[in-house]
C-alpha cells in the first residue's frame, strides 16, 4: 500500500534518466538481464561551473515570448490565501497564475523534479521557490535553472537590498532572486510554557518531555546542534558535526523530543501536541493571524539560522518570460510591502518599510497595531546587529563532504 | 507432421507468454535495475557508477538493523491484532448478518473511498494530546497530563492495524462463508458443544482465510512508511521510512535499493517458511473447494 505514495513521475524519471526510455523498451523486449546490468551506471551532468557566460543567457532567452499562463510552485504559509498580489498581476498583464503550495521541504521537492529535469522534461511549473542549500547547489551544478535575464527585471536592480544582490550561494543572482528570507529559531506556546525560553537549553528541558519539536531537515538540526555548542556552522569541520550530532542524540535519547517535523510542526504547536519547537519566523506570525493563537517566537541567545528562499525558473519552463515578469512584479515596493505585511518574513526590498508604515498610519484598530508591528519587526527588517546573531547553513565544497554530513546527522532523524 | 508436433509443444509456452511478458516488463526488469543500482557508487551530481560495491549491503544493514527489526516486530504485532479483531467481525458477517451480508461488506469497503493518507492524518486529530479523546479523559483526571499516544510505537501499530484490517476481514469472511452448514449441523448431531464445533470444524476450515489474510497484510504492514511518518515519533521509524528517506531525502539510491532488497528477501523467506509450516497445499485445497 505504501507504493501508492510514490510519485509515478519519480519512478518514470528514474528509469528514463538512467537509460533513456527507448533503451528500456529495447531491453524489456530482449529481457536480457545481463545486458541491463552492464549498461547501468548513471552519467553525471555536472557543468562544474556556477556562473553562466552572458551568451548563455542570450541563448536561453532568444526567441522566448511571454505565454498567457504561469504555474508557480511555492511553500505553504508564503502568501495570503486570497493571493491579492497575483490577482493584481493578472489584472495588469493578462497572464493568469496558478499558485500551488507543493513544496514542503527541499530534498523531497528536488527528488521529485530531478528525474524530469535531467531528462529535460517540463516539471509543470514556470517558477519555483527553493532554499539556499544543498539542493539549490545541486540544481545549479546540474544546470536545472534557467539563467535569469536581468534586463527583464529592472525592479530587482532598482529595489533589492544590496545584501541580497551578492549572496554567496548565487553571486550576482545568475539563477535566482530572493522571495523572502527567514530565521529558524524557537517557537513556543505560552499557554503551556510559563517561563519564557531563552535559548537552546530550553530544548533540553526535561519538564517538556515529549513536548519538544525538532526539524527533520539535517541542515536545520545540524545548525541548531552546532549553535548550541557555540560552533559557527559556516566554518564547521566534520569533528564539529560529530559534536553537534552527539548533542542532538543526547537530546533525543533524553525523551524530550516528540518528533522530527517538516512543515507540519505548526499545527502540532497550535493544538498543544508540542509546546516548544524549532520554528520559522514568519510561520508563527501567520498562524497567530489566521488561527487567533498567541504563539511566540524567539531567536535563541546562541543564535538562529538565516536562510533565503529563492525564486528560480526551471530550465524546461513553458513560460519563462512570464515568470520573469512575475519576478519583476514582486520587486515593486508596493507589492513587496503587501506580501511582507502578510507573511512577516524578511523582505529583500527595503523600500517596503515606509509603505508598510504609511499603511499602518492609514489603518485603524487591530490592523493598525499589527501593521505597526510588522514595520518595526526585526523579523521582517532586521538590523545589522540582528544579522550578526544569525548563521547560514554549512556550504558543502564537494559531494563527499555532503555525504559525510548526511551520514552524521541522518541517523538522528531516522532512528 | 513435425510442424504440428512443434506447435503442440509450443502451445503451453505461448499461453504463458502474455503473463510472462507482463512479469518481465513490470517485475524482472525493475528488479534488475534495482540490483544494479544497489551495487553502484556515486552521488546525484556526478552520477552513479557500477562498481559492484557489495559493502553497501553490509553497511546499510548494520546501520539500520534496529529499524529492520522494529518493522518486523510492528508487522507481527499488528497482524496478530488484526486476526483477533477481524475474526469475530468476519464470523458475525458470515453467520449472523443474514440478508444484510452485502450491506455490511459494503460498509467494510466504504473507508476506501477516502485516501488512506487522509484517514491516517485524521487520527492525528482524534488522538491529539488535548483532543476529543485524550483531552476529555485528562479533564476527568483519568489520565496524567503528560500522557500521549501519538508519536509512539503504539500509535504506529494502531494505525497499521486500522489501515489494513479490511484486508484481513475479507479473506477470513470468504473462508467462513464457504463452510458447509451441514458440517456444523453434523457436529451438533454428534453432541459437540458450540465451542467444540467451532474448534474442530469451523476454525480448521477457516485457516486458509487466515493464511491468505496474513500474507496479504503482513508484507505491506512491515514495509509501510506512511503510518510511522504520520503517527510515529523519534524512535518508531520503520525500514520503509529509511528507504523513503534514502531515495527522496538524501538521494542515496544505492542504500535505498540495497535495503529494499534486504527487506524483500527477508519477507520472501518468512512467507515461504510460514507457508511451509501451515501446509499451503492443504490450505489451498480447502480454499479451492
Amino acid at each position: 500500500m505504501s507504493e501508492h505514495n510514490v510519485d509515478p513521475s519519480f519512478l518514470r524519471g528514474l528509469t528514463s534518466r538512467r537509460l533513456g526510455r527507448r533503451d528500456v523498451v529495447k531491453l524489456a523486449g530482449l529481457g536480457v538481464a545481463g545486458a541491463a546490468v552492464a549498461a547501468c551506471g548513471v552519467k553525471g551532468k555536472a557543468t562544474g561551473s556556477a556562473t553562466q557566460a552572458p551568451d548563455q543567457v542570450a541563448k536561453f532567452w532568444a526567441g522566448k515570448t511571454a505565454g498567457t499562463h504561469i504555474d508557480f510552485a511555492n511553500w505553504p504559509l508564503y502568501m495570503d490565501p486570497e493571493h491579492p498580489e497575483l490577482k493584481k498581476f493578472s489584472a495588469q498583464t493578462g497572464i493568469s497564475v496558478t499558485y500551488k503550495e507543493v513544496i514542503n521541504d527541499d530534498p523531497t521537492w528536488f527528488a521529485k523534479i530531478q528525474p524530469l529535469l535531467s531528462a529535460h522534461q517540463p516539471i509543470g511549473y514556470d517558477l519555483m521557490v527553493m532554499t539556499n542549500g544543498v539542493e539549490f547547489q545541486e540544481c545549479v551544478e546540474l544546470g536545472y535553472y534557467a539563467p535569469l535575464d536581468h534586463s527583464k527585471m529592472p525592479n530587482f536592480t532598482a529595489n533589492a537590498e544590496d545584501k541580497y544582490k551578492n549572496e554567496a550561494f548565487d553571486k550576482n543572482n545568475v539563477y535566482s532572486v530572493p522571495w523572502a528570507s527567514g530565521i529558524t529559531g524557537i517557537g513556543w506556546n505560552p499557554k503551556y510554557i510559563k517561563t519564557p525560553p531563552t535559548g537552546m537549553n530550553d530544548l533540553l528541558n526535561l519538564a517538556y518531555r515529549g513536548k519538544v519539536g525538532m526539524m527533520s531537515d539535517t541542515q536545520e538540526i545540524g545548525n541548531f546542534g552546532m549553535m548550541a555548542l557555540g560552533i559557527a556552522p559556516e566554518s564547521s569541520t566534520p569533528a564539529d558535526w560529530q559534536k553537534a550530532a552527539d548533542w542532538l542524540t543526547k537530546q533525543r535519547n533524553s525523551g524530550v523530543v516528540r518528533k522530527y517535523y517538516d512543515q507540519d510542526y505548526i499545527s502540532s504547536l497550535t493544538n498543544g501536541d508540542i509546546w516548544i519547537t524549532m520554528a520559522w519566523s514568519g510561520d508563527i506570525f501567520q498562524q497567530n493571524a489566521s488561527a487567533g493563537t498567541n504563539l511566540q517566537f524567539l531567536i535563541p541567545s546562541e543564535g538562529g539560522s538565516l536562510w533565503t528562499d529563492n525564486m528560480t525558473i526551471p530550465i524546461t519552463a513553458a513560460n519563462p518570460v512570464g515568470a520573469m515578469q512575475l519576478i519583476n512584479f514582486f520587486y515593486d515596493p508596493a507589492i513587496a510591502a503587501s506580501l511582507a505585511e502578510y507573511i512577516n518574513y524578511i523582505t529583500p526590498v527595503p523600500a517596503a518599510q515606509p509603505i508598510i508604515a504609511s499603511d499602518a498610519a492609514a489603518a485603524s484598530g487591530d490592523d493598525k497595531a499589527a501593521l505597526e508591528q510588522v514595520a518595526k519587526s526585526p523579523l521582517v527588517f532586521p538590523s545589522q546587529s540582528d544579522y550578526a546573531k544569525l548563521h547560514y547553513y554549512r556550504d558543502f565544497k564537494t559531494p563527499a563532504e555532503h555525504t559525510q554530513y548526511q551520514s552524521i546527522f541522518n541517523p538522528i532523524v531516522t532512528s | 507432421m513435425t510442424s504440428g508436433r512443434l506447435r503442440a509443444r509450443l502451445i503451453p509456452y505461448l499461453t504463458i507468454l502474455p503473463g510472462g511478458l507482463w512479469l518481465v516488463v513490470f517485475f524482472v526488469v525493475p528488479m534488475v535495475f534495482m540490483v544494479s543500482l544497489s551495487l553502484q557508487q556515486g552521488d546525484i551530481v556526478h552520477g552513479f557508477q557500477q562498481t559492484w560495491h557489495w559493502q553497501t549491503y553490509t553497511t546499510s544493514i548494520s546501520a539500520y538493523k534496529d529499524q529492520l527489526l522494529r518493522s518486523f516486530k510492528y508487522g507481527l504485532i499488528s497482524t496478530l491484532l488484526q486476526i483477533v479483531i477481524a475474526y469475530p467481525i468476519a464470523y458475525w458477517i458470515a453467520f449472523r448478518a443474514g440478508a444484510r451480508k452485502s450491506f455490511y461488506l459494503f460498509l467494510l469497503l466504504v473507508p476506501f473511498f477516502v485516501s488512506f493518507v487522509l484517514r491516517t492524518i485524521s487520527w492525528n486529530f482524534i488522538l491529539a494530546d488535548n483532543g476529543i479523546v485524550l483531552g476529555t479523559l485528562k479533564d476527568w483526571h483519568l489520565l496524567p497530563q503528560s500522557f500521549h499516544i501519538l508519536a509512539t510505537g503504539t500509535a504506529v501499530v494502531g494505525g497499521l492495524t486500522y489501515n489494513y484490517l479490511p484486508f484481513m476481514i475479507l479473506p477470513i469472511y470468504v473462508a467462513l462463508e464457504r463452510v458447509d452448514p451441514r458440517l456444523i449441523e453434523a457436529a451438533y448431531d454428534l453432541y459437540a458443544t458450540k465451542v467444540r464445533a467451532f474448534r474442530k470444524v469451523i476454525l480448521p476450515l477457516s485457516i486458509p482465510g487466515i493464511f491468505a489474510g496474513v500474507v496479504i497484510t503482513f508484507v505491506p504492514v512491515s514495509s509501510d512508511y506512511v503510518n510511522a511518518h504520520i503517527l510515529g515519533g523519534p524512535t518508531s521509524t520503520m525500514i520503509g521510512n529509511v528507504i523513503q528517506n534514502s531515495y527522496l531525502g538524501t538521494q542515496d539510491y544505492p542504500t535505498a535499493s540495497a535495503l529494499s532488497f534486504v527487506l524483500m528477501a527477508i519477507l520472501l523467506i518468512g512467507i515461504f517458511a510460514y507457508a511451509r509450516a501451515l501446509g499451503t497445499e492443504e490450505a489451498l485445497e480447502v480454499a479451492a473447494r
